[in-house]
């Protein structure tokens, strides 16, 4: 009985850790249709914000909470100034924008931060027991701020002027301009709100997998196959996405292993996209955000 | 500064006419020392101090009026943890820098990728890192430490102190898979009993499951065989479950890529390694080489693990025999390193063993206790008895092969 309550808690963590890592690069890619090559990288500076800013001697909670969505959205907006304003509409040319800034961050890191970054970020709760067994009270802690997460970007889309001004701008940015909304401002808006959502995740990941320069590159190719399986709609797409993929993982890794684990999440994703080209979402819960 | 088409013309005729020079220069005065190592990506948590303790050795061998009286020319390529460039380079170092020596490779995959290579371009091929054993290859040097020498050791210092039933966790490519097997063998060997095993691929970040399942088995030590940046995040996560607290771990891994450093001391206490060398290592070159390296290069120094030592002394096992020879060509430099050359390094003193082109060397066990690795035990000059099972150049020097490729079954040990 232990047993399987504490399985099901890691199968329900990796489905809250996928969701985590995703949502940033849904809400960029579901609003704008624009794919960021950069996202593991953003992930990745949300970390090392948390790292810098704990060895300065920052509050951990409030250099992950606050600290590192606010640095990685305002890299986020100063990238979409910068790089990807001029290629709306060009989504090859996005892609190979946003390959290079991944490279380029990376690169940048690893100048001033070395190669291998010293983190002694510990993770700040301790362990809860289930009986015989015993996890991560943190981990229960990013179930719980993933489920809130989720909550304040469906708010903020449903029931703010803001979300109904972007969910427009969504649905046919022509029309919204037309009707005198400046879909530029709001595209800067959304590409900074999603790298927020991404350094956000990346700064409360940072207790658990450590930070190096190349950490991002273990994020992105999971959160692409969750959003893409998971389809156009932002929050349900990425949930079902996220709980079919991370369960099919969770469940293989367990039974067999974690490299079947690694394989039978893509087989999913597969056959998923075989049968549903469009994404979950595509088919069910269209009406959904 | 403005630039005329025909300064252009004149400029670019130049080059081409410089080209020769070149290509000629392959006769000219300075012996080549090429290094692939991996300083990006993944990987560069072990290749950026190997990197620095090369460029050392060069500056060193320099220092004292280079060898035969020429200057040693060190080329250094980045193989960006990219297996494609290891081929890429190797071929570049032997074919069009035409290098006397290559000292390459960190992953056993990338070794395996350059060995054939350098073998077909004659180009002399040392791999100076710990690994599985197996290769016997008359062009190549492995004068890292292999698990006869490391695991066989470790399994039963651990199994004496925590107990006999023991759990394998190690990377998914073939240094995990075939020192898991190693692993398997010396725990039987010594009574005790493999709980389970598992493999991880280089990039998984979640180790959640598996932590559950060490907590179903019980076991009384877990030994790991984890590789890269990724893996690092097994030992916190183990942690943040409270099972460091439990079930302590062992592991022929942590540390070469200063891992201690990459977690914080309540993580880490207890963990037990071991390697060919530890910066605690009791010897006078020791001392000496640790206080210039913190000269050289101030608090920016990366701590010294068996990876960073073995690379100087891979160059400078490499420089006595060019010494020895009298000239930088393969053959002589090769029949003077299988002498039964000695070079007394930092680590002790590392002899080639000429049946197996391994080296004999002091072993040491530590255990790490607030970032610092402490040894507990130490074993002189140690033979590579694995390959020494199955590998005699002695017998027959004609033999380019990496005899555990298909698994210890496989090359008849059981």
């Amino acid at each position: 009985m232990d047993l399987v309550v504490a399985v099901l808690f890691q199968l329900i963590y990796g489905i809250a850790n996928l969701a985590l890592i995703s949502l940033g690069l849904a809400i960029i890619f579901g609003m704008m249709r624009v794919i960021n090559l950069a996202h593991g990288e953003f992930l990745m500076l949300g970390g090392y914000t948390v790292v810098v800013a704990t060895n300065a001697g920052v509050n951990i909670w409030f250099a992950m909470l606050i600290l590192a969505p606010l640095v990685v959205g305002l890299i986020g907006v100063i990238v979409e100034r910068l790089l990807i304003r001029w290629l709306y509409g060009r989504m090859v040319d996005t892609l190979l924008a946003t390959w290079g800034l991944s490279l380029l961050l990376i690169g940048l890191v690893t100048s001033i931060f070395g190669a291998s970054t010293g983190t002694t970020v510990s993770p700040p709760l301790g362990t809860i027991r289930i009986g015989d067994y015993s996890a991560s009270g943190y981990e229960l802690f990013l179930i719980g701020v993933t489920l809130v997460l989720f909550a304040a970007v469906y708010a903020t889309l449903k029931l703010t002027k803001l979300g109904l001004v972007a969910r427009g701008t969504m649905q046919n940015a022509e029309m919204s301009s037309a009707l005198g909304v400046s879909t530029n401002r709001i595209y800067m808006i959304t590409f900074g709100l999603g790298a927020a959502v991404s350094g956000l995740a990346g700064g409360l990941l940072a207790p658990m997998t450590g930070v190096l320069p190349t950490i991002g590159a273990t994020y992105i190719a999971k959160a692409f196959i969750t959003v893409i399986s998971g389809g156009a709609s932002i929050l349900a797409g990425t949930a079902a996405g996220s709980v079919l993929l991370g369960g099919v993982n969770g469940i293989f890794a367990f039974l067999t292993g974690p490299t079947f684990g690694e394989v039978a999440l893509l087989v999913a994703a597969i056959i998923l996209l075989r049968l549903l080209p469009t994404g979950i979402t595509g088919r069910f819960f269209r009406k959904s955000i | 500064m403005s630039f005329s088409r025909r300064q252009f013309v004149i400029g670019s005729s130049a080059l081409a006419l410089a080209a020769p020079a070149t290509v000629g220069r392959a006769q000219s005065d300075a012996i080549k020392f090429a290094s692939i190592l991996d300083l990006s990506g993944g990987l560069d948590i072990y290749g950026a101090p190997m990197a620095e303790t090369t460029k050392l050795a060069i500056e060193d061998i320099n220092a004292t009026g280079g060898l035969l009286g020429r200057e040693v020319e060190l080329t250094m390529y980045d193989a960006q943890s990219t297996i494609q460039f290891y081929t890429q380079y190797a071929t570049q170092a032997a074919a069009g820098d035409r290098a006397h020596t290559v000292h390459a490779g960190i992953t056993s995959a990338s070794r395996e990728a350059i060995r054939p290579t350098l073998s077909r371009f004659q180009t002399l091929y040392f791999y100076n890192v710990q690994y599985e054993g197996g290769v016997c290859d008359y062009n190549n040097f492995c004068t890292g430490s292999t698990p006869a020498q490391t695991v066989a050791k470790v399994v039963p210092y651990a199994m004496e102190k925590w107990g006999k039933k023991v759990y394998i966790v190690a990377a998914d490519y073939n240094y995990g898979q075939i020192t898991a097997q190693w692993m398997q063998k010396f725990v039987a060997e010594n009574g005790g009993e493999t709980l389970d095993v598992e493999f991880f691929p280089l990039d998984v970040t979640n180790f959640g499951p598996t932590i559950n399942k060490i907590q179903t088995a019980k076991p009384d030590f877990v030994i790991s065989a984890l590789v890269g940046g990724s893996h690092v995040s097994f030992y916190r996560q183990y942690a943040a479950a409270g099972m460091n607290a439990e079930i302590p771990i062992a592991s022929t891994t942590f540390g070469v890529g200063n891992e201690q450093k990459l977690i914080s001391a309540e993580e880490g206490n207890g963990i037990l390694a071991s390697y060919g060398y530890f910066e605690g290592a009791d010897n006078p070159v020791n001392t000496a080489f640790l206080e210039r390296l913190k000269a050289k290069l101030g608090d920016d120094a990366p701590v010294m693990n068996e990876l960073a030592i073995r690379s100087y002394e891979g160059a400078m096992l490499w420089a006595e025999a060019v010494k020895a020879a009298g000239t930088p060509d393969r053959g002589p430099v090769i029949e003077a390193l299988r002498s039964g050359l000695s070079y007394d390094g930092p680590s002790g003193a590392v002899t080639i063993d000429p049946q197996t082109n391994h080296c004999n060397m002091n072993v040491y066990i530590g255990e790490l206790q607030d970032q610092e690795w402490t040894i507990v035990e130490s074993y002189d000059n140690q033979p590579p008895a694995d390959t020494a099972l199955v590998c005699d150049l002695n017998a027959n020097p004609n033999q380019s092969t990496f005899l555990f490729e298909n698994g210890l079954a496989a090359a008849g040990i059981d």
